[in-house]
C-alpha cells in the first residue's frame, strides 16, 4: 500500500480546532462559550447550564452533536472477514440493520478502542470510535479484498437522548416506532439507529454533512413541544457513568496512546471480556487474550463502586483495608437520579477479585485553597448503576 | 479430497520447501523417528541449490557456487555424504593489472603477491576478525536467546562469549565492542595498504547485502562469512566433490535416508491454520495434507503472506513481515564456455577456488552509489568460479561453465529490468573481456540471472538468497522478526526453518537443524 491514501487522508491535521457541521447552530445557543477539543473539533463542554442539560437527557429530550466522533467505512467482499479478524466480537452474527458495541486489540491483546459497529449490508459497514486508527485499519487490510474509507468528516452526527427522543423523531416525521434498541434504518437519507451513550431511549442519526442543518433545523423545530435542549459533554458524561459506559482514554488507556508499558489493557482488564468470542475464527489479540486467562495473568480489573456520602471520588485513590492501595477512580459523579455516590475504578488484582470488602476512597475536596481530606467507605455494585425501562421498550412511550 | 481418511495425519510433519535447510529439518525430524514429508514447487531438490540446465549441453550450479560455511555437525548428524574430507580452495583476487593476489589456506593463511609488510598487516588483522568472529559463531548453533525468558543454554552461551572475549585480554575485549558494529572500509584502512586486499574484504563483507563498504556495520557480514568454516578453519571455501550442482541432491539423499519422503512438483498453495493452530496444508492441486507441524523452510514473507491466510496472524506481525528488507542486489552471470578461458595473473592451480574481479574498496562503495537510487553498478565487482572444474557433468566436454555473482544489481531496477539486462549483461561481458582476453569468442550462451529471475525461478521474494536483509536489525532476536525469532511462529506448530530464520542465509543448514532440534526439544506428543 502507498503512503498516499494515507496523507490524502490526514488533510485534518492541517486545521488544529475545526468547527463541526452545526457548530453555527451551537455557537447560537452558547451563553457561556465552555469549549474543549474533542478530536480536534470544538465542542461545547456546556452550552448554557449542565445541570439543566443532564436533566434535558432524563426528563425530556437531549440533543448532542457527534460529529467528532471518528467514523470509518468498510466496505466490500471480504468486509465481514476483516471485521472478524479486527474486533473481538464475532461480525457473523452481526445481522443487517444492526449495529454492536465491540472493541479491538493490538498482536498483544491490548485494547486499541472500543466503539460501535453498524453493518449497513452484507457488505458495508460503519466503525465508529473515539481514536483514529487508519494506519491500523489499512495494514490490516492486507489480504483482504475491503476498501477503508475514513468519513469523520463528511458525515455529521447526532445523538437524540431522552424520553421524549421518540416523540421528537415522530414529530419530524420520522417513523421510527419499530425500531429496537441497536437496530438502523435509514429514512429521508437520514441514517437513524437506536443507540447512545446514555443509558436511556435514544437514537443517533447520520447524514452527509450538507444536510446537517436542515435536520438539525427539523429536530429543533419538532422538539420545541417536547422539551429538546442543546447539551455538552459535561451533562452526557453524567449519563454514561450511570450508565456505566466506559470511555477509551479517560477509563483506560488505549494501547496506541499509552506511554508507559503497564498502563494498556487486556479487554479483561477494562470489564470487556464478555465482548471477546473464542468460538470465532482468529482475530487480533487472541492468543494472548488467552493465554493470560489460562496463566491468570490477568493485572486489572474494572469495577462500578458506590461510594459513602455525596462528593464525587473522580481520580480518587482506592484501598484495601484503609491502607493498600487497590486502584483509582477513573469516574465518579453524585447521580442525581440515582441519588446515589457512582464511580467506575480500576483495580489491580486481586482487589475487585478475590478481595472485594472493606474497600476505600480517599477524596480530597479542594475547599477553599484548602484540601479537606476524606476516606469513605465504598463497596462494589453492578454496573450500570442506573438501568431505564424506557431504553428498550418498543415501540417507545412518547413521553 | 474432503473424506475423513484424507484429514487424518499422515506425516507427523510437512516440510514446506526441499531447499538445504527444509531437507536438513527433514532430516533431523526423521532421525528422531518423526514421520516426514516434504513438499517442493520445481521439479528437484535443491532450492537455491538447484541446477539448473541454462544452455544446450550446459548446467548452472544453483545460486551458490562456492561451500564456504556448510556445518560440519550437520553434515555429520544428516549423514551428508559429499562435503567429507574437504580440500580448500584459493582466492584470487585480480585487478586488471595482471598482478594477483593469491589467498591460500583458509582465508589467507598465507597469501602471495603481496609485499612482506602488507602479508603481514593482513596476517594481524585476519587473525583478529577470526577470534572475533569466533566469539559471535557460538550463537549460530543454537535458537536466539528469547528475551524475556533467557534459559541456562542461553546464559551459558552468553558467559562463553564473555570468557571467550576477555580471555585475551581486556583490550581484546574492548576492541571487539568498538569494532563490531563498524564499518568494513574502516577497518581495513586501520590495518591494510593495498587496495586489492581492501577490495576483497569489502566485496566479501557486502556480498548479497544491501550495503556499501562504508555503511555503519557492513563489518558484520565479514564477521557473518568468517563465522563459517570448512575443514574445521574459519573463513576456509571448498568445492564438495562432485561439484555444487552436487549437493542439493545430496542433501535429498541424506533425508531420503533417514525415511524422509520428498514430493518435488507439489507446490503448496495453503498452509492451513484454524485460530492459530497450523493443521497442514493444502497442495496447489487442492490435495489436503493433514499434519500437527508444518515447518516452512521458505522465505517468512511467501509463508505468512501468501500461503498462511493473512487472517490467522495479527495485524501487528503481518506489518512487521511485510516490513522485512528483502530486496536482493546480486545477479548471477552463468556463461557457457567452449574451452576453459585464461584470466590474466591467475595462478593455474587458482582456477579451482574463487576469483575476484576487484580493484579497490573505493570501487566496492561507487558500485554501491546507483544501487541506493534502483540502478545497477556501470562499473560492478564480481565473484568468479568455473563449476565445471568441480563438476566435468555440467559442461560438454573440452567445455567449460563460468558462475559469476555480480554487484550490485537492484531488485527494483528503475525502468525494469527487460531493458536493464541486456545492459548489464553488456557491462560484464566486456569487463570479462578486459580480464579474460579472447573469451568473448569462446562464449556459447550467457544467462544473466537479476534478482527478479531469482524470484521468479528460485522462489524468493525480492529476489533476495538470503531471505532477508543479513543486517543487525534482522539478526538474531529479530530474525526475521521478533515474534518469530525462535523458530516457533504466532501460529502454534507452525515453524520456519529457512534462510530468513536464525542464523541466516548461505549453506550451513544451520536454520533447518536449529529449528528441527528446537521442535524436538519443545514437542509435547
Amino acid at each position: 500500500m502507498t503512503l498516499s491514501p494515507r496523507h490524502a487522508a490526514q488533510a485534518h491535521i492541517l486545521m488544529p480546532r475545526l468547527e463541526t457541521p452545526f457548530h453555527s447552530r451551537l455557537a447560537a445557543l452558547s451563553e457561556v462559550n465552555d469549549w474543549y477539543t474533542w478530536s480536534g473539533y470544538k465542542a461545547p463542554h456546556s452550552l448554557a447550564d449542565a445541570e439543566l442539560e443532564y436533566f434535558a437527557i432524563r426528563s425530556t429530550a437531549a440533543l448532542f452533536d457527534i460529529s467528532p466522533m471518528v467514523k470509518y467505512r468498510i466496505a466490500g467482499p471480504d468486509a465481514e472477514r476483516y471485521l472478524n479478524r479486527l474486533t473481538v466480537r464475532d461480525v457473523r452474527k452481526l445481522g443487517v440493520s444492526r449495529v454492536h458495541y465491540t472493541a479491538w486489540c493490538d498482536d498483544h491483546g491490548h485494547v486499541l478502542d472500543d466503539g460501535t459497529l453498524f453493518r449497513f449490508g452484507p457488505d458495508e459497514f460503519r466503525l465508529c470510535c473515539q481514536e483514529r486508527h487508519l494506519p491500523w485499519l489499512l495494514d490490516s487490510a492486507y489480504g483482504f479484498a475491503v476498501t477503508i474509507a475514513e468519513e469523520t468528516e463528511e458525515i455529521a452526527g447526532l445523538a437524540l437522548q431522552g424520553p421524549t427522543s421518540y416523540a421528537v423523531l415522530s414529530a419530524a416525521g420520522f417513523d421510527v416506532a419499530r425500531l429496537k434498541p441497536f437496530d438502523v434504518v435509514t429514512l429521508d437519507r437520514v441514517t437513524i439507529s437506536r443507540t447512545g451513550f446514555t443509558g436511556d431511549l435514544g437514537y443517533e442519526l447520520f447524514v452527509p454533512r450538507d444536510e446537517a442543518l436542515p435536520l438539525w433545523d427539523r429536530l429543533w423545530a419538532a422538539g420545541e413541544a417536547h422539551g429538546i435542549r442543546a447539551i455538552g459533554y459535561g451533562a452526557l458524561n453524567q449519563a454514561r457513568i450511570e450508565a456505566g459506559f466506559i470511555v477509551a482514554n479517560a477509563d483506560f488507556m488505549t494501547a496506541e496512546t499509552a506511554l508507559r508499558a503497564d498502563r494498556v489493557r487486556l479487554p479483561d482488564e477494562i470489564g470487556l471480556d464478555w465482548l471477546v468470542d473464542t468460538e470465532k475464527p482468529s482475530f487480533n489479540g487472541r492468543a494472548a487474550i488467552l493465554a493470560a486467562r489460562r496463566n491468570q495473568s490477568l493485572k486489572h480489573i474494572l469495577v462500578g463502586l458506590e461510594i459513602e456520602g455525596n462528593i464525587p471520588a473522580e481520580h480518587a485513590i482506592v484501598y484495601h483495608r484503609g491502607k493498600h492501595e487497590a486502584g483509582i477512580v477513573t469516574a465518579g459523579i453524585w447521580s442525581p437520579i440515582a441519588k446515589r455516590n457512582i464511580a467506575i475504578a480500576s483495580l489491580e488484582r486481586p482487589y475487585g477479585e478475590r478481595f472485594t470488602d472493606d474497600l476505600w476512597v480517599e477524596i480530597y475536596a479542594l475547599r477553599e485553597l484548602k484540601y479537606q481530606k476524606m476516606m469513605k467507605r465504598a463497596r462494589i455494585v453492578p454496573r450500570p448503576f442506573v438501568k431505564l425501562a424506557r431504553r428498550s421498550a418498543t415501540p417507545p412511550g412518547l413521553r | 479430497m474432503t473424506s475423513s481418511d484424507a484429514l487424518k495425519s499422515v506425516y507427523d510433519a510437512i516440510v514446506v520447501g526441499a531447499g538445504h535447510n527444509g531437507l536438513t529439518a527433514a532430516a533431523v525430524l526423521a532421525k528422531a523417528g518423526r514421520s516426514v514429508l516434504v513438499l517442493e514447487a520445481a521439479e528437484a531438490p535443491g532450492g537455491a541449490l538447484r541446477s539448473r540446465i541454462f544452455a544446450p549441453g550446459y548446467r548452472s550450479p544453483g545460486l551458490a557456487h562456492i561451500v564456504n560455511r556448510l556445518d560440519a555437525a550437520v553434515c555429520r548428524d544428516i549423514g551428508l555424504d559429499v562435503a567429507r574430507e574437504p580440500r580448500l580452495v584459493p582466492t584470487t583476487v585480480l585487478d586488471g593489472s595482471g598482478r594477483a593476489v593469491v589467498l591460500r589456506g583458509a582465508y589467507g593463511e598465507e597469501i602471495e603477491g603481496v609485499s612482506p609488510e602488507e602479508a603481514a598487516a593482513f596476517a594481524a588483522l585476519r587473525k583478529k576478525l577470526v577470534f572475533q568472529a569466533a566469539v559471535l559463531k557460538r550463537f549460530l548453533r543454537r535458537p536466539p536467546p528469547r528475551l524475556g525468558a533467557v534459559g541456562p543454554g542461553d546464559l551459558a552461551a552468553f558467559a562463553a562469549a564473555g570468557f571467550g572475549l576477555i580471555r585475551k585480554g581486556r583490550e581484546e575485549a574492548r576492541d571487539f565492542l568498538r569494532m563490531l558494529l563498524m564499518n568494513v572500509a574502516d577497518v581495513a584502512d586501520e590495518y591494510l595498504a593495498d587496495d586489492r586486499l581492501k577490495g576483497l574484504l569489502a566485496f566479501d563483507a557486502t556480498l548479497g547485502i544491501h550495503l556499501g563498504p562504508r555503511s555503519p556495520t557492513s563489518l558484520l557480514g565479514l564477521y557473518y562469512r568468517l563465522t563459517g568454516e570448512v575443514a574445521g578453519k574459519a573463513g576456509g571455501q571448498c568445492m564438495p566433490a562432485g561439484g555444487m550442482a552436487a549437493l542439493g541432491p545430496a542433501f535429498a539423499r541424506a533425508a531420503e535416508k533417514a525415511g524422509v519422503t520428498i514430493r518435488c512438483a507439489t507446490p503448496v498453495a495453503r498452509i492451513l491454520a484454524d485460530r492459530g493452530r497450523a493443521g497442514g496444508v493444502v497442495t496447489a492441486d487442492g490435495t489436503e495434507i493433514a499434519a500437527p507441524i508444518v515447518v516452512s523452510a521458505i522465505h517468512p514473507q511467501k509463508t505468512f503472506l501468501d500461503l498462511v491466510d493473512p487472517a490467522e496472524s495479527g495485524t501487528g506481525f503481518i506489518r512487521a513481515i511485510r516490513n522485512l528488507r528483502s530486496r536482493g542486489n546480486v545477479a548471477q552471470l552463468n556463461l557457457a564456455l567452449d574451452r576453459l578461458p585464461t584470466f590474466e595473473g591467475l595462478p593455474a592451480d587458482a582456477r579451482e577456488g574463487r576469483i575476484l574481479l576487484v580493484r579497490s574498496m573505493e570501487q566496492v562503495e561507487t558500485a554501491f552509489n546507483p544501487a541506493k537510487y534502483g540502478e545497477f553498478s556501470p562499473d560492478p565487482v564480481m565473484e568468479i568460479t568455473f563449476p565445471s572444474r568441480a563438476d566435468p557433468s555440467l559442461a560438454p566436454v573440452g567445455g567449460c561453465t563460468l558462475s559469476a555473482l555480480v554487484q550490485y544489481a537492484p531488485y527494483d531496477l528503475k525502468g525494469g529490468w527487460e531493458a536493464g539486462k541486456p545492459a548489464l549483461q553488456k557491462i560484464l561481458l566486456e569487463k570479462l573481456e578486459q580480464h579474460a582476453p579472447g573469451i568473448g569468442w569462446s562464449i556459447v550462451a550467457a544467462e544473466l540471472l537479476t534478482p527478479a529471475d531469482m524470484e521468479a525461478e528460485y522462489g524468493l521474494p525480492g529476489g533476495h538468497w538470503h531471505h532477508g536483509e543479513l543486517q543487525a536489525d534482522q539478526l538474531l532476536v529479530n530474525r526475521p522478526t521478533f515474534a518469530a525469532s525462535g523458530y516457533a511462529t504466532p501460529i502454534e506448530g507452525l515453524y520456519l526453518a529457512g534462510a530468513g530464520a536464525h542464523p541466516g542465509g548461505g549453506i550451513s543448514g544451520l536454520p533447518g537443524w536449529n529449528a528441527a532440534r528446537h521442535i524436538l526439544a519443545g514437542e509435547k506428543p
